[in-house]
């Protein structure tokens, strides 16, 4: 009992014990603070990943693919069908993306898939990015009249405004395509001209209907007439439908600054849904040719991971099947290159990759889990946040000495009564117990204010954020390097307990040492210390 | 005011004991009292034969007598020195040297004494002769490099340490010169003290009340009954010393061990400390055995022993009867 009440008195009258735990609850809250945004990161990315990728993917080594993707699936709902909640082919091929705007055509080299637009949207989180909303109930790739958001859905009406998003639909496209004609009966004598340049508002440049049709000698496509020429000659009709990746149409525009100093951004787009762009990819065979055509886009596609949402591009697959000649003409069967898996809740991924695995040759297919897909990135996340746990507890392991010399400070002071406490019969276990004690006590004060603290930083970390980037004149999160319009922090009470209970430890373990010391004094030497 | 004296009464239930590992924590008050009849001659004996003339005898058996002393507060002094009161506390050729480095001081070289229940017993003697050591020796704080100590007939001195806490709990209490009151906790929590290191927390939960009662009641009977909550260095040396032995009586311990009580105090305030030591031994025949300077005070006590560089010098001071 007496060591309850010491304990709790020396907590109470030794502020430079409190100095020295200060350290801990700093150490504490920013571990707390670390590991959640580390968490929030992990698990935003993961998500992201995970929604782009399906669980599993069945994959050719060669991008010509193999040939009937429905035996394929067949065959592996034969193996693991009761695993497996739903299956999807895709073609993935690299392509070359150009675009015109303003004067200048834009070339990209891009990742394009081949989806089927009915089962895609089962296998993964794909609608869950698109901008038209309801393309986000289902997809479809006819382009719609109106309504595309003119936020980011998935960051709220307070994010990044996308003031042309208002126009692109289909009626934009025919009034571009209205204006377009009519330029043309102005600026050029009827028969034959070349494709006038629209004008082009709001930073957004109209490509002309057919750039490909005209002569026109800087069109490095001219040589070649699309297929889709005359489907959409007049520019009223749309071409196969494609959605693009957001970042490879638009980008962020600084537009001056807000109330609070921070700078404010508009997203202007180059190319909108209604426009048309121009994609070039190899067709399947030996040797491959070039085969390229018009596309018009129907959405964006904005997984905010900025290394797909500045690749992917996304068109219906029988098409793209078509177009790279990998249908066999008599029999009509296409061949793709993957197949996207999805687990039924539960499934072992790795386990059931295994067994694909070991059912398909492996010079022909290869079967992977979406987080082998981005292992690497994975594990650096993981690699680095396991770097800075460790980093942080040194701290908090230093402001243990910081304890341990107070704590010894405090024996020494403390020898009188440490003789008294003997001299009435107190043990030296007692003794030992009140130092204990006071070390559980300031372990306890110290990493219980951090754990409130840095939950409290956690809760509050986008305010934070925002007022270091006051004051400092630049923004601490820049949602143009992460793509994520705020700090996404998850505590995980699991990874919390375990820090409040090593900083605990440690209080304890840098009072051991000091408290065997009390506990060894000697009464009568400690009573006649002055 | 005398059952503020007494708030414990010693607990007879308890088994038998037939070593020294009596004063365990968990044995009660009183329980070492009773066994010790059964240690009647034998070793006991032997030992007094042993001894020359003059030097007293750790008779234990003649404690057994004294079962329950405080029960017979009817009893008067004379009566109850007629009966010859058992020896209490009993000191054989203690010695205890000082190492410092190759040289040995040797601070006490084979003090011998005893000390008789209800006796008042001061010792006197040059500063630096040893005094204060005897002291800490005989109240288990420190082990002699030589003899023995018995307390109630039991060797003490080589008791292992938690006995020896257990002990100076239960049945010793000490006052210093310089009072040694815990500066954080107040005059009650002070007087607590011992009660508290005594139980465990359950028990001490459990018996908060009547505890504090008895803590409350004792500082009331040294005249601070309006001073519970005050931190130590509110009060005046006087009262602190006060404090300080309703500290040591909170217990109910069997003797009690003062270093000049009155040392650091004025010549008032220690007449009162004094005054109120000699009312404990008369009303509670609580045994004192004080060290002090100053000739006065040793001239009240029933009998004082002089200590002379680590000796006792022969003829001291008879019992006063
Ligand atoms: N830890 C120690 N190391 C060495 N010598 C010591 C130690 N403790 C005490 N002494 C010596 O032992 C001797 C006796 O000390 P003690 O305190 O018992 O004297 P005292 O009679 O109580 O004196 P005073 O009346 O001044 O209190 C002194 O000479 C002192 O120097
Ligand atoms: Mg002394």
């Amino acid at each position: 009992m007496y060591k309850l009440l010491l304990s709790w008195r020396y907590l109470r009258t030794r502020y430079i014990a409190l100095a020295s735990i200060v350290s801990v609850t700093l150490g504490v809250a920013t571990m707390i603070v670390v590991n959640s945004v580390m968490h929030g990161f992990t698990t935003e990315m993961r998500n992201r990943i995970h929604g782009i990728l399906s669980d599993v993917v069945f994959e050719s080594r060669t991008i010509d693919g193999f040939r009937d993707a429905q035996w394929h699936m067949d065959r592996i709902s034969q193996i693991a069908g009761n695993e497996i909640a739903a299956m999807t082919p895709t073609v993935v091929v690299p392509a070359m993306l150009n675009f015109e705007v303003g004067d200048q055509w834009i070339t990209k080299p891009v990742q394009l898939i081949g989806i089927d637009p009915e089962t895609q949207g089962k296998v993964s989180d794909f609608g869950h990015y698109l901008q038209h909303p309801a393309n986000r109930e289902t997809l479809s790739f006819e382009l719609r009249e109106r309504g595309y958001d003119t936020y980011d859905h998935q960051a709220g009406p307070n994010s990044r405004p996308r003031k042309q998003m208002a126009f692109a639909g289909m009626g934009y496209r025919r009034r571009m395509a209205e204006s377009r004609r009519f330029l043309a009966a102005m600026t050029a004598p009827p028969g034959q001209a070349s494709a006038p340049k629209a004008g082009a508002g709001e930073g957004a440049s109209i490509p002309p209907a057919d750039p490909f049709a005209g002569v026109n000698l800087a069109d490095p496509f001219s040589q070649k007439k699309s297929e889709e020429g005359e489907a959409a000659d007049s520019g009223y009709e749309q071409h196969t439908g494609l959605v693009m990746g957001i970042a490879l149409g638009s980008f962020p525009q600084q537009i001056g600054k807000k109330k609070d100093g921070t700078p404010e951004y508009e997203d202007v787009f180059m190319v909108l849904p209604g426009d048309d762009v121009k994609l070039t990819f190899p067709t399947a065979g030996m040797p491959p040719q070039a085969a390229s055509g018009l596309f018009t886009i129907v959405d964006f596609y904005e997984s905010k991971m900025s290394e797909y949402d500045s690749s992917f591009m996304f068109m219906p697959i029988r098409k793209l099947q078509e177009m790279r000649g990998m249908i066999d003409p008599t029999t009509q069967v296409a061949m793709v290159n993957s197949i996207q898996i999805k687990l039924k809740p539960g499934v072992d991924g790795s386990a059931l990759r295994d067994k694909l695995q070991a059912e398909f040759h492996p010079e022909l297919y290869v079967v992977s889990t979406w987080q082998d897909k981005q292992s690497a990135l994975l594990a650096a996340v993981q690699m680095e946040t396991a770097i800075l746990n460790i980093l942080l507890f040194l701290i908090i392991a230093v402001a243990g000495f910081g304890i341990l010399a107070i704590f010894f400070m405090i024996v020494v002071e403390k020898t009188r009564d440490i003789g008294i406490l003997k001299s009435l019969g107190a043990s030296g276990w007692g003794v030992m117990g009140i130092f204990l004690a006071y070390g559980l006590a300031l372990g306890l004060l110290g990493s219980g204010v951090g754990m409130g603290l840095g939950l409290w930083l956690v809760a509050q970390i986008n305010w934070i954020a925002d007022v270091l980037g006051r004051i400092t004149g630049r923004p601490v999160f820049d949602p143009e390097i992460y793509y994520f319009y705020k700090i996404p922090a998850i505590v995980d009470p699991f990874t919390v307990t375990w820090i409040v209970c090593g900083a605990v430890a440690i209080a304890v373990l840098a009072s051991v040492l000091p408290a065997i010391r009390a506990a060894r004094m000697h009464p009568v030497e400690a009573l006649r210390y002055e | 005011m005398s059952d503020g004296l007494s708030p414990f009464q010693p607990d007879s239930a308890g088994r038998p004991m037939h070593s020294p590992l009596h004063f365990s924590p968990e044995a009660p008050a009183g329980q070492m009292l009773e066994d010790a009849s059964e240690r009647e001659g034998g070793l006991d004996r032997r030992r007094r034969e042993r001894r020359g003339p003059g030097v007293p005898a750790c008779d234990g058996s003649a404690a057994a007598r004294g079962l329950f002393p405080r029960e017979d507060a009817g009893v008067d002094a004379g009566v109850h020195l007629r009966r010859d009161p058992p020896v209490q506390l009993c000191a054989v050729d203690l010695k205890k040297n000082y190492q410092k480095g190759p040289v040995v001081i040797p601070v006490l070289r084979g003090v011998s004494l005893s000390v008789r229940e209800g006796e008042m017993l001061a010792i006197v003697g040059k500063s630096g002769s040893g005094k204060s050591t005897l002291l800490h020796l005989l109240a288990t704080l420190d082990a002699p490099d030589a003899g023995e100590i018995y307390f109630d007939g039991q060797r003490v001195d080589h008791l292992a340490g938690l006995e020896r806490d257990a002990l100076r709990n239960r049945y010793l209490g000490m006052i210093f010169q310089f009072y040694h009151l815990l500066p954080e906790l107040t005059t009650l929590e002070n007087v607590l003290m011992p009660l508290m290191i005594g139980e465990n927390v359950w028990g001490y939960v459990r018996r908060r009340r009547q505890l504090r009662q008895t803590a409350a009641g004792l500082l009331e009977m040294v005249g601070l009954g309006h001073r519970l909550r005050h931190r130590p260095r509110e009060l005046s040396g006087g009262e602190m010393q006060r404090a300080a032995i309703a500290r040591a009586l909170v217990g109910s311990p069997r003797i009690l061990l003062a270093d000049e009580p009155t040392g650091n105090l004025d010549f008032a305030s220690g007449r009162e400390i004094l005054e109120l030591l000699h009312r404990l031994n008369a009303e509670r025949k609580l045994t004192i055995v004080m060290v002090t300077h100053d000739p006065s005070i040793a001239e009240q006590a029933d009998r004082t022993i002089r200590l002379v560089e680590g000796q006792l010098e022969p003829g001291a001071g008879p019992a006063r009867l």
